[in-house]
């Protein structure tokens, strides 16, 4: 089993490698392509009037002019154990992890992106709760009872909660219990520790619009996993030793059919921990999701580099742990 | 009924069907188990009656598709364990297992007497198996189904079986998981948890067919042993009469969900009173003769089960279907008739017949 671990944590770091790699490489090319010179790239590190020595000391002190091998290898130093700026007579410090600074604000990345991920992390895990217990549980009841009234009835509604998108069942979720019946007040984000009331009230309505369209897709994928192991071998042998069926159908079935469940939650989650773009937008939650709409809309490339390998890392992480999750679910996958 | 340590046996012989409470350990009475389906009602199983005494092994032959499965799955009630699959089948006749009729019980009723009055052990030991669980927790989980004790205990009675059924080292493989053993050893440690509860009736369905033919022998020495240790009534189901002819004292041969012969096994080996039993006979592998001339397989395939053919149900593939008189075989079903000797045949030729074309015309070839 460790060994097993180590080999997937090696493989996942190698992954990240990679990842920032092409990531950086692309942001490294995509200005060039755009015709934009590395005066010019240098001169959005700047105010409105820059002088040429003004822009040959940014391109000095940031590296701008190095090779592409050289600048990357400055960044991930960066990462690892910050960076020293000297502007001039005054000394920068980009404290580690160091993304760089924002063309527009001139503030570093990674705080920036910090503040945001309590809003981010507040939303994706409690969301994740309420879809992974009721996605699976109402799919282990219709399979349970396929065909009947309450498995059509909760596939209808998994149909609708599976095509509809965000923004109008966020927008009517809105509508209704924020405009029509106010009760979840519009209000900011409130740290769990200041007030954890606060904290949840005002995460209700996006957490439950979230869960609405992942259940749905949790729940068909739990009915179809359930009546395929519900009809394996093994079923028929644990009912011939005289188990509840109760029994029968969630230790055996529900274990069983629990796997994919697994890896699609891993990379739901995984995506989600990059920002809810759009359920952030729809509720203005100040997020990373958000964080990563107005980068781009700034065209703030180090703001977008650093919520892209932001969200490249939760991926990975999620995956990393879905497959140990995995090995220690299947007993099969650790060995081979 | 005044003892209560006796309730079991009290209730039934209070029941109303007193009068036909049979005598036997296990009695099968007129067992129809139908599935309605799209295309028509699958009549896997219709119309079946057999016995069978503690200590006695029952063969039940015939090829895929002829009910065996179905009508063991029938006697452990598992048609209906799931209510979801209850509105999918009908069952129909009796089965009295020790006094107790199970086509009418309770479905819960039944679970309770399933792993512990009764067992069963399947065809393929790995899909059979939890592939998740190993092999230890699925024992102790079977027998804490009926037993209230803690899980050491439990364990402990996991891993005597392991040891009773020849499992190496069964302290230590009672943690494996069902892939880390070999394809014998599985069904070995099947065998062991459908015996953890010490069951009365052992079902056996195709026990040995997805093993290694060396690992083959092995298992029915133990299915045997076992059965002398337990003194347990066993039914063994296989389309390889090899297997049945030296465990087996009767012989069930099944076509298209019916019986159409039955008796005690060394009767039915060597004066064979049907055409089905003669076919199957002739596709038996034989170690003392050429290979070339030894298989005279059925021809033909099996029937449906939906239209089942009038009549005798094997006559499109049976070579005397012409012999008897007023084309009888198409018309007409024939029942089973009592030979001699609680031997039993269900075919339109005459007796003398039968027995003339066995003795000269397919004696000889096998
Ligand atoms: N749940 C079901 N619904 C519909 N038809 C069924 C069902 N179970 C079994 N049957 C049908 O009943 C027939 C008998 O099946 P059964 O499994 O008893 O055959 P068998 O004699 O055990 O054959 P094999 O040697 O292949 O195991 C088959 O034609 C099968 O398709
Ligand atoms: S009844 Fe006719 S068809 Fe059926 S086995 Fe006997 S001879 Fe063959
Ligand atoms: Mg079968």
């Amino acid at each position: 089993m460790y060994s097993y671990i180590i080999r997937r944590l090696i493989s996942a770091v190698v992954l990240l490698l990679i990842v920032s790699a092409v990531t950086f490489g692309i942001f490294f090319l995509l200005p060039k392509l755009a015709g934009q010179t590395t005066d010019q790239l240098a001169q959005q590190y700047i105010g409105k009037a820059p002088t040429p020595a003004d822009i040959a000391a940014v391109k000095k002190n940031l590296g701008l002019d190095k090779p592409v091998f050289e600048q990357y290898w400055d960044f991930l130093k960066g990462i690892f154990v910050g960076v020293d700026y000297k502007f001039g007579p005054e000394a920068a410090k980009c404290h580690v992890p160091c993304f760089g600074y924002s063309f527009k604000t001139h503030i570093e990345v990674w705080p920036e992106i910090q503040s945001r991920l309590p809003v981010t992390l507040s939303l994706a895990a409690g969301a994740a709760v309420l879809w992974v217990v009721s996605g699976v549980a109402t799919g282990v009841l219709s399979a349970l009872r396929p065909g009947s009234v309450f498995d059509r009835m909760a596939m209808t509604v998994a149909l609708a909660g599976v095509s509809l998108p965000m923004f109008f069942t966020g927008a009517l979720a809105l509508a209704l219990f924020t405009y029509q019946w106010p009760i979840f007040e519009r209000s900011d984000y409130v740290p769990l520790m200041e007030d954890p009331f606060l904290w949840a009230r005002t995460l209700v309505l996006p957490w439950v619009t979230l869960a609405f369209l992942y259940s749905a897709l949790y729940a068909r994928l739990t009915r179809a996993g359930m009546l395929e192991t519900l009809s394996e071998d093994y079923i028929r042998t644990a009912r011939a030793k005289g188990l509840r069926e109760g029994k029968v159908v969630v230790r055996h079935g529900l274990r069983a059919a629990l796997t994919p469940i697994i890896t699609v939650f891993g990379m739901d989650l995984g995506l989600l921990l990059g920002g809810a773009l759009i359920t952030e937008q729809v509720f203005s939650l100040k997020g990373v999701g958000a964080f990563a709409v107005e980068a781009i809309n700034a065209n703030d490339l180090p703001n977008i580099l650093g919520v892209t390998l932001l969200a490249a890392f939760f991926i990975v992480l999620c995956n990393l742990v879905v497959d140990v999750l995995y090995a220690a679910v299947d007993p099969r996958v650790r060995l081979s | 009924m005044t003892d209560s340590s006796e309730d079991t046996k009290g209730t039934a012989a209070a029941a109303p069907e007193k009068a036909a409470q049979p005598a036997a350990f296990l009695d099968v009475r007129d067992l129809k188990v139908h599935f309605p389906t799209d295309d028509g009602v699958v009549k896997s199983v219709d119309g079946l009656t057999f016995s069978l005494e503690k200590g006695k092994t029952l063969g039940i032959v015939g090829e895929s598709g002829s009910g065996k499965s179905v009508t063991s799955l029938a006697v452990m009630g598992l048609h209906r364990a799931a209510r979801q699959q209850r509105s999918k089948v009908t069952m129909s006749g009796e089965i009295w297992l020790d006094g107790k009729e199970l086509v009418s019980a309770d479905p819960d009723e039944v679970r309770r007497l399933r792993g512990r009055e009764m067992a069963m052990i399947f065809q393929d030991p790995l899909s059979a198996l939890h592939p998740f669980y190993s092999v230890g927790t699925q024992i102790v989980e079977a027998y804490r189904v009926h037993h209230a004790v803690d899980k050491k205990t439990a364990r402990k009675r996991a891993v005597e079986m392991l040891d009773r059924v020849g499992i190496p080292q069964p302290d230590k493989r009672v943690d494996d998981h069902p892939h880390q053993f070999s394809g014998g050893m599985r069904q070995r440690a099947m065998i062991a948890m459908a015996l953890v509860n010490n069951p009365e009736l052992l079902i056996a369905d195709e026990p040995t067919t997805a093993l290694d033919v060396t690992v083959q022998a092995q298992i029915l020495d133990l299915i045997r042993d076992l059965q002398k240790e337990f003194g347990s009534a066993v039914i063994i189901i296989t389309h390889d009469l090899g297997v049945v002819a030296e465990l087996a004292d009767d012989l069930l041969v099944m076509y298209g969900g019916r019986c159409v012969e039955r008796g005690p096994a060394e009767k039915v080996f060597s004066a064979p009173q049907h055409p089905y039993t003669w076919g199957l006979l002739g596709s038996m592998p034989r170690i003392d003769r050429d290979q070339t001339d030894r298989l005279i397989p059925v021809k033909g395939s099996p029937p449906s089960l939906i239209n089942v053919p009038s009549g005798c149900a094997f006559n499109p593939r049976c070579p005397y279907a012409d012999v008897p008189e007023d084309n009888l075989t198409r018309t007409v079903r024939p029942e089973l008739r009592e030979v001699g000797g609680g031997h039993f045949s269900a075919c339109h030729l005459p007796q003398e017949e039968r027995e003339r074309i066995w003795t000269e015309e397919i004696a000889p070839k096998l």
